[in-house]
């Protein structure tokens, strides 16, 4: 057994200190009832459980992605270890298959052969053909088979994942039918007719789904590349799941630099009035006015210059591009608070008028206090709608910039990376449509969730909306 | 009136020195000309002498704020500050990379952008507007709740799904329209077609969500329950009251954008080959061509605040309400 090396990048420790403080607040809020009822609300909407399983299951994608280390070298010694260069992840050793079994160039989905014809040495004879795959459907003898192959494969994953899920939704019916004192029978009868005090059918269906899914995916992918292969060989299935972890990062980690500027300057403003207000409305009516794109372009040029004109500090390859990835949500987040702010200035100029607030003040409690009891509180909801209606937004972002050339780092895997490589296959014959099939698709996927879960919050928290939907 | 619009072009001058100031500190303090020259000339084996030249030639060689070996007032006007960032505000952008007058290539590729945008942007209102008022009308029915839901999904999908998507199956395989391209006069007209069909097709989910939460918000108030008690029909309470009202924040939004579709899109421009501002600078980002990108975000905001003042006039015009301070 090798040793390992840990690495702790960047955006790493960040995105486990926003965990940490995700739990915090969960916490927090549970312990707190009108805090709970909205979330309460939030997850008896079918749609919204659903979007956040969906969800869930590209968080755990991503955090698994965010562990990594660097391996030892095979031939170093063992007192003095030398380890590999290559930063790799928790979710790498997990699927190493599949990062490992590269082939020459493009294949379609589950093929069994390269996308074009090559010379081929057969029977002595040189041929022009489709060569072979060296990994993907290796296992079958003739073309013949790849269809039943793959339907059986689908089948067999499909039919794991359902029966995982039976006995999930087993364990499940006996502990609540054990918690709420009801026979088995009764509490099932509850579920189907959707009286629980929770959407049960779909969070079950949608479990059920996620994991025939995931199962049929596993059996495909043990035989196959199930997304094709790209421009160097790699499997699109593995660059679309790396992927991930950049668009989650950069959907979080730019709220992450969002809030403080948006909250403080916003509150201050709306709170104090006067020439505070007026310097940070003229601060953000500036930042506002320059087209976003350009002030990022700009921004990230500069980076650039500095990662170019000092690449001593940056060890690994993808520690630059992780500093990168970082500067870009700096930036992002630093040209995108002035819409939260605003909104926030509003509402505590409304707010500061408030009986509640007055009392305060003549009771000669300081300001401090003022907004961090009687301001911020009643302001929170706002600011996370803003979060979760954000994020979708972000991770959309991200395809434009990279295509743009302001992006993430080129060597990162991104789905705006896999869309700009791709873009241009599509002018080959035949057509190279699976890369990009497969970003849009991880893409929208991620994108439909969050904006559907963004949905329910906003509905669960905006008072405005009322019993209206 | 012109007192107000006197004093809001006044506010504004402020607000460009600070972008200019922004600029010039992002473009030239942060990111000296000896780090342009040397990401220009390539970051390794450069010598000295070369960003030399090129900063002589780009004329980056003077000092930033303040000459010191200048006499009188050309102290303060023979610098990188004068000559590079204060004169934009005379529209004075000086040349690219490539040797071009950035003036005059801003000149001849508005109407280009322009072409685009414009079509997109009122048949988009149109189109959104309509959506919007069906939702708003068949309310609290399936028809809205699967409106919406198709809204969001259209929404989640990416702006550069809808231009590959609609380049490779409407130009590419059904051979439909052109697949890029632009020209002048009649002929554009076929050049311009798709891309201002992706252009309203990627705006329908996001628009139409927002239009219907304002026509929503109107059709909860006072006048609208008393236009129904009076016996109008719920089409004419739609169309006369509802419409009516609901377009004063619609059209107070969309001014605000009105001027910066000078600038184009840049996506859309760079993927349909159009010689419009957006994929001049797209080129110029991707060139690394600081003085354009310097002249682009100018524009960029010298537009805006443009819109910003339109917003306001328009806002006293269409709703008397609106009291002037």
């Amino acid at each position: 057994m090798n040793s390992i090396q840990p690495v702790i990048l960047w955006t790493d420790a960040l995105i486990f200190a926003l965990l940490l403080a995700v739990l915090v607040l969960v916490w927090l809020i549970r312990r707190q009832e009108h805090l709970r009822a909205p979330w309460r609300a939030v997850a008896q909407r079918p749609m919204a459980m659903g979007a956040a399983l969906v969800l869930g299951v590209f968080v755990v994608i991503g955090l698994l992605d965010s562990l990594h280390y660097r391996a030892q070298l095979t031939d170093s010694p063992a007192d003095a270890p030398q380890y590999s260069v290559e930063v790799l992840s928790v979710f790498d050793a997990l699927t190493s298959e599949l990062r490992s079994r590269q082939e020459k160039t493009y294949s379609a989905p589950l093929a069994m052969q390269l996308y074009a014809k090559e010379f081929v040495q057969r029977d002595g004879a040189t041929v022009r053909d489709y060569p072979r795959l060296q990994y993907g459907g290796a296992h079958l003898q003739h073309a013949d088979e790849r269809l039943p192959d793959i339907t059986r494969r689908t089948l067999v994953g499909a039919t794991q994942g359902g029966l995982a899920s039976l006995l999930l939704f087993g364990l499940l019916a006996g502990w609540q039918a054990r918690q709420t004192q009801v026979a088995v029978g009764a509490w099932l009868a509850a579920w189907r007719q959707g009286g629980l005090n929770w959407p049960g059918r779909t969070v079950v269906l949608m479990v059920a789904l996620l994991l025939m899914l995931g199962g049929a995916l596993a059996q495909l992918a043990a035989g196959y590349h199930v997304f094709g292969t790209d421009k160097v060989g790699q499997d699109v299935l593995y660059i679309s799941l790396k992927s991930i972890r950049t668009g989650l990062v950069i959907g979080t980690l730019t709220t992450l630099v969002t809030l403080p500027l948006a909250i403080g300057f916003g509150i201050a403003a709306g709170y104090f009035r006067g020439w505070v207000d007026d310097i940070i409305q003229y601060l953000y009516t500036v930042l506002n006015s320059i087209p976003g794109v350009l002030l990022i372009a700009a921004a990230v040029l500069i980076v650039q210059v500095y990662i170019e004109s000092n690449p001593d500090i940056f060890d690994t390859a993808a520690a630059r591009a992780d500093i990168r990835l970082l500067a870009l949500c700096l930036i992002m987040g630093v040209t995108s608070w002035t819409g939260l702010a605003r909104l926030l200035r509003g509402e505590s100029l409304k707010l500061r008028t408030l009986d509640y607030v007055e009392a305060a003040r003549a009771f000669g409690v300081s300001n401090t206090r003022i907004i961090s009891r009687h301001i911020f509180p009643n302001l929170f909801h706002l600011v996370l709608i803003a979060i979760v209606l954000d994020f979708s937004g972000l991770v959309l972002a991200e395809a434009v910039l990279s295509y743009i050339g302001v992006g993430v780092d080129p060597a990162m895997y991104s789905w705006g990376n896999m869309i700009n490589g791709a873009r241009l296959e599509l002018a080959r014959e035949p057509v190279v449509w699976w890369q990009l099939g497969a970003a849009f698709a991880f893409m929208f996927t991620l994108v439909l969730a969050a904006n559907l879960f963004a949905d329910g919050v906003r509905d669960a928290f905006d008072p405005r909306l009322g019993g209206r939907r | 009136m012109l007192a107000y619009i006197l004093r809001r072009l006044l506010y504004a001058i402020p607000i460009l020195i600070g972008v200019n100031l922004l600029t010039f500190t992002l473009f030239f303090v942060v990111n000296t000309p000896d780090d342009m020259a040397r990401l220009q000339l390539g970051a390794k084996h450069v010598t000295p002498e070369a960003i030399d030249r090129w900063k002589v030639e780009h004329g980056y060689d003077k000092p930033l704020l303040l000459n010191a070996a200048a006499t009188g007032s050309a102290q303060f006007t023979d610098t990188i500050f004068f000559k590079h960032s204060a004169a934009m505000f005379v529209f004075e952008f000086g040349k690219g990379d490539d040797g071009r007058n950035i003036g005059n290539e801003i000149r001849t590729r508005m109407g280009p952008s322009l072409a685009i945008a414009l079509p997109v942007f009122v048949i988009g209102l149109l189109v959104n507007i309509t959506f919007a008022l069906l939702m708003v009308f068949f309310r609290a029915t399936y028809l809205d709740l699967w409106g919406v839901v198709l809204c969001v999904v259209l929404m989640s999908i990416s702006g550069l799904f809808y231009i590959i998507a609609g380049q490779y199956f409407i130009a590419k395989l059904w051979n439909l329209l052109p697949i890029s391209g632009f020209a002048g006069g009649i002929d554009g007209f076929k050049f311009i077609l798709l891309p201002v069909l992706v252009g309203v097709v990627a705006g329908i989910g996001s628009g139409s969500r927002w239009y219907r939460t304002i026509f929503l918000e109107e059709i909860g108030k006072d006048y609208v329950r008393t236009a129904r008690a009076k016996g109008l029909s719920e089409v004419r309470v739609l169309f006369r009251h509802v419409l009516k009202n609901g377009m004063i924040p619609i059209l107070t939004g969309a001014v605000v954008v009105l001027p910066l579709l000078f600038m184009g899109s840049l996506i859309t421009e760079s993927f349909f080959g159009i010689p419009g501002l957006g994929s001049y600078t797209i080129d110029a980002i991707q060139a690394q061509d600081f003085a354009v990108v310097r002249a682009m975000v100018f524009l960029g905001s010298f537009l805006y605040i443009v819109g910003l003042i339109l917003t306001d006039i328009s806002y006293s015009w269409v709703d008397p309400r609106v009291r002037l301070q």
